[in-house]
Order: C-alpha cells, then structure tokens, then sequence
C-alpha cells in the first residue's frame, strides 16, 4: 500500500511542471555576461579634477564652471561673489571610451584641451575584476599678456598633465578613486621653482540619497611652487542630479578648475576660510 | 521491485511529457514607452529570455534591467541606478499560465495569459491580452500591457514628474524555438 501511495506521489511530482522550474531554467540560460559596473561618479569631475566618467560615444556636453573669490574677504566684496573665474569648455566623446575636451578660463586666460581614456573598467559578475583605470593627459597654454620685461614665447607658455585614474565603486553609495599625476610646466617664475611636480590625489563619492551625493578631493604634492608659497589642493562638492545633468555645488581653496593649476598653484589655505565657492553646470546634447 | 520499474517508467514517461515540449527564446524583445507632454521615454531589450512549457500552457519570462537600451545614455544611468535599481534588483520576472494553450494553432490566435510579474523586487498578479501562433518547431508570442510604477515601489521625484508617465506601455514579441 504504501508503495502505491508513493508511486502516486512521484507520478503528480515529476508530472506537475511549477513555473519556478522554468525561471530556473531561464536562469541556467542565461548568457554569461560582462557585468560592467557604472556611476562610479556621476560627473566628469569628482570635484575640480577628473574622475573616470566619460561621456558617451557622440555626445557633446557643454559646461560653465564658476569659482568665485574667496568667502573670508568678507562684506565688501560680498564674500567672494564680485570676483569670478570661469572656465567654459565643449566635453565631447569620440567613443564610449575617449573623451576630448576643449576650454577656456578666465584666470590667465588659460586655453586647455585634454583627452581621457578609459583603459580598464571595474566588472562584477562572471568577468570579475575590481577597479577601473583611465588614462588622462592635458594641454594649457596661458595667453595673457606678459608685463613689459618678462615676455615669453608660446612654448614657454605651456603646461602638460598625465595622470593614471584608479577608481573603485564599493558598494551603491561609495566610491573612491586614486590619481596620481605629473603636472610639467615649461617656464618657471623663479629657478627655485620645479618644473615637474608629482602629486597622488584622493578623490571620493558619498551618495546621500538617490540624487545627492558628497564628493571629497584632495591632492597631495610632492614638490611645490615656492614663488608663490603653494598649497595643497583641498576641495568639497555636493552633486545634485536633475534630469538631464548633474549640478555640482563645490568649496575648493583654489580658484582655477584645470589640472595643471588647482593642483599645483593653489594658495589658500582651506582652514583660514580661503574657500572659493563654485559651481559646474552641464548641458548635454 | 516491480514498484520501483513502475516508478521509472512514470518517471520517464514525464521526462519526455515535459522536456520534449519546452519552447524557449534568448532574443526575445521587451519595449517600453512613457508618453508625457514634455519627454517620451523609450527603451528595448532584445536579449529577453522566454520559456513556454507545452504540456501544461505554463510560461516563464526572465529579464535582465541592464539590457534595456535608451535613446539617451543618462536615461539609462538613470533607470538603472534611480528607478529600477538594478544593482539591488537585476532582474524582472513573469511566471504565469497561458489559458487555452492547446486551442493556438498554426494563425493567429488571441489567448490570455494570467500570472505574476516582479520588478523591483514588487509583485503583481496580471492578466496579458496577446497574440500567439503555434507549430511543431515554434510559439510565437506578441502583445502589449500597461503597468503602474507606483504598483512597483518606483519613486519618482517630483522634479521629473511631469516628465514621466505614470502608466508605462510595455509591449512584448518572443519567438520560442524547441528547447532540449
């Protein structure tokens, strides 16, 4: 007898195919794929300096940078509203993988264009691997005049930039990124000065909530700009996503956006309250 | 011991009764389109993968949140890591029966599907209008529902409200080959 019953019951079983078998199924279907892992950080910039965002392949983003003066020059000067410098550039990707920017800030009159190459991207899944890494080099050239005296020529108004962009995203809500960098600049304002100056940047992303997130940078130099007293470059941002771009509110002790000069001609000394007030706005078409 | 022969052959019997008749496709397409008066939202998934058991009419839908391709990239960051939040919630599922399996023939037959659907981790029973067609070596599925997104615990912010529907259109078309 019981033998029927336990034929009658592996007779429904086997008979009674459930609907989860065949998501079971689907799931040993599923096609191994590369689980490439995104929003790393969500702009182009972690805070001044480059993260390993790139736009897409055919899209042209335009973007207006402010930093305002410094916000311990008090009252007067409406705690660094009267003064402004401001860097426009066209960001456009060529590919997924390569970015090419154009611009042109106030400060100096500065002309910048760079490329960043996205080498190595952090996977999950099947292909694991767990960090990316971009490649980044860049041009300035300074075209304000010289005074009467000290007059250059154009290659001695150039500075190059590489650096190597080593990010990881941890989890949803944070990311960090290591950067170290060569900044070279071809005329000095003293002999004291380097023409090479090594740095290593830290640069991070605390998201907030789903469309606010904290970002924090800074960049250690090994070697300085004794001309003019240089200091460490020391930034905060808040990212705010709407719809179609990312709005980022920065505190920075530097008032230039490019490598070259956030990196090694800072002045301020974030602590006394020579805090720069910026912004980036993006438009992408 | 004859017993356990009998347990065997029944055994065989239903791996033949069910393996033989499975049907399943790994391009199957999955679009959705939000209309608002200020930005239509559309998006394809041609990577679907679909299940249909001929013996007993049951069906099982499995996709993948990232393969949905939007026309702008920052759309598809969005999706992703905002609405549907695919890091925590991969995939989207259906499991269901299909009513009447044995009446689609070789035309096009229309035919109910009822079931479950999860996205986002949320689950909803619903009912499918579609379109089928059945041979010997292929079920073919098309047709098109609306879902809700607050059915599915997908916030949307206020800023982008009026940019995003509230129902989503979302259409389907699976062409099943045998599976063995």
């Amino acid at each position: 007898m019981r033998n029927y019953i336990l034929t009658v019951v592996v007779l429904l079983c086997s008979l009674q195919i459930s609907a989860q078998d065949l998501l079971a199924i689907l799931d040993k279907e599923t096609p191994k794929s590369e689980n490439i892992v995104t929003s790393t950080f969500k702009g182009t910039r972690i805070v001044n300096g480059h993260s390993i965002k790139n736009r897409k392949s055919k899209e042209l983003e335009f973007i207006i940078a402010h930093r305002f003066g410094r916000v311990n020059t008090g009252f007067y000067e409406l705690f660094g509203l009267d003064r402004a410098n401001i860097r426009f550039a066209f960001e456009y990707g060529i590919t997924d993988d390569l970015t090419a920017g154009l611009g042109r800030s106030s400060f100096e009159k500065t002309y910048d264009g760079y490329l960043k190459y996205a080498l190595i991207k952090q996977k999950k899944g099947d292909h694991n691997f767990p960090f990316a890494v971009s490649l980044f080099g860049s041009v300035a050239a300074k075209s304000q005049k010289a005074v009467v005296g000290s007059e250059r020529t154009f290659a001695e108004s150039l500075y190059y930039v590489g650096q190597v962009l080593i990010a990881k995203k941890v989890n949803a809500s944070f990311s960090f990124q290591i950067t170290p960098t060569y900044v070279h600049r071809n005329l000095t304002a003293i002999p004291a000065d380097p023409h090479d100056i090594f740095a290593l940047g830290f640069g991070t992303r605390l998201k907030l909530n789903k469309r606010v997130s904290l970002n924090a940078e800074y960049y250690q130099q090994f070697d300085k700009l004794v001309s003019i007293a240089a200091r460490n470059s020391l930034a905060f941002g808040v990212d705010i996503e709407t719809g179609g771009h990312v709005f980022q509110i920065i505190l920075s002790n530097a008032i230039t956006m490019i490598e070259k000069s956030f990196i090694t001609e800072s002045t301020g000394n974030f602590f006394n309250g020579d805090i720069h007030l910026g912004f980036n706005l993006s438009r992408t078409f | 011991m004859k017993i356990i022969y009998t347990l065997f052959l029944f055994l065989f019997v239903a791996y033949f009764a069910n393996g033989q008749e499975r049907f399943l496709t790994k391009t199957g397409t999955i679009s959705f389109f939000s209309k608002s008066p200020l930005e239509n939202i559309e998006a394809e998934n041609s990577q679907v993968l679909s299940i249909v058991d001929a013996g007993s009419g049951q069906m099982a839908i499995a996709i993948l949140m990232q393969s949905f391709l939007f026309e702008k990239a920052l759309m598809q960051e969005h999706f992703n890591e905002n609405y549907v939040e695919s890091d925590i919630y991969p995939k989207a599922t259906f499991k269901g029966n299909i009513i009447d399996f044995d009446k689609i023939s070789a035309t096009e037959t229309p035919v109910k599907i009822v079931g479950e659907i999860t996205i986002h981790g949320e689950s909803q029973k619903i009912t499918i209008e579609a379109i089928a067609k059945k041979t010997q070596v292929a079920v073919f599925m098309t047709g098109d529902f609306y879902i809700n997104l607050a059915d599915f615990a997908v916030d949307i912010p206020s800023i982008v409200r009026n940019k995003i529907a509230q129902k989503i259109k979302v259409s389907f078309r699976f062409n099943h080959k045998p599976y063995k």
